[in-house]
């Protein structure tokens, strides 16, 4: 089955605020990023630290953010490594410059 | 930029675990220490090294290993059992790259050894995300204002070295002489060559 988002797919992040673990970091909650590759299946930590079995397995994708887009400010990018179920695709200004 | 406090805390309730698991039979202190052992053994910044001066030295083996960092270091006995993906990032005129796990201290520890207190700490953690031109300069590593910076925020399974850029005036050395000259900091990307 191909990948959900190919390199260069523009992505944006949930915004959710879980009460357990989560690999999303807070400062990347909502944010819009663009694929720069995937790195393989894992089981989502989100489930799997709270000690279940039932963990999902799912495609991992490095994603680019713009350092303005995370802050506002700064001239660098940030790439993070999130699940799939982080992610939506972004159709919104998808030709964007990032 | 160390959180000795923090340390303190962890430390003690790393102390109580053991000593629980070894009251309720669960594991013996000298398996314990079997398995803490087995997964240092060897770790060590001078692999990363040696990795970097392979791939100065041989463009075949530096293709490979930017295109997939796990199998190119495992042709060298590196990483070898590890459920862990390897990604290595270039540096190069144009852009400068840096690690950090701001989740916790995630790290390729078979390559880089044993982490720097300061890359655990919540100062670097938190700030080179945020500004890492600024952080980089309190290692002493100013960078020209064109290079552009990528952090790379280990979230997941993958994680990440840096191949610094190889330094001018160094066509003469051997391959071990190169490796000396790369830093654990240089593998970060705190540091440069």
């Amino acid at each position: 089955m191909p990948d959900r988002f190919p390199p260069g797919t523009p992505v944006r992040t949930f915004r959710h605020d879980p009460p357990h673990h989560t690999r999303l970091p807070r400062y990347a909650r909502g944010k819009r990023g663009v694929v720069v590759e995937p790195e393989g299946h894992a089981e989502l930590a989100d489930v799997s630290a709270q000690g279940r079995g039932d963990a999902p397995v799912e495609q991992v994708y490095a994603v680019r953010f713009a350092a303005r887009d995370l802050w506002g400010e700064g001239d660098h990018h940030v790439v993070l490594d999130l699940w799939e179920s982080y992610l939506e695709a972004d159709e919104e200004d998808a030709a964007d410059e990032r | 930029m160390s959180g000795d406090h923090a340390d303190a805390t962890i430390a003690q309730r790393v102390r109580r675990l053991e000593t629980l698991l070894e009251d309720k039979g669960v594991l013996s202190g000298a398996r314990l220490d079997e398995i803490i052992d087995a997964s240092l053994s060897g770790a060590s910044p001078a692999n990363g090294a040696r990795v970097v001066a392979r791939a100065w030295t041989d463009p075949e083996f530096k293709a490979r290993l930017l295109a997939d960092g796990t199998a190119a270091v495992r042709e060298l006995g590196f990483m070898e059992g590890s459920y862990q993906r390897l990604r290595v990032v270039e540096n190069t005129e144009a852009t400068h790259n840096v690690i950090v796990c701001t989740l916790c201290s995630c790290y390729p520890l078979r390559l880089l050894g044993p982490s720097p207190s300061w890359y655990k700490s919540e100062a670097y953690r938190s700030r080179v995300v945020r500004e890492p031109r600024a952080v980089l300069g309190e290692f002493g590593l100013d960078l020209p204002a064109g290079t552009e910076i990528t952090v790379w925020d280990s979230s997941a399974e993958t994680r990440y070295m840096v191949l610094p850029r190889r330094p001018d005036g160094t066509d003469g050395l051997t391959e071990e002489q190169l490796a000396a000259l790369v830093t654990r900091n240089a593998l970060i990307g705190t540091a440069a060559v």
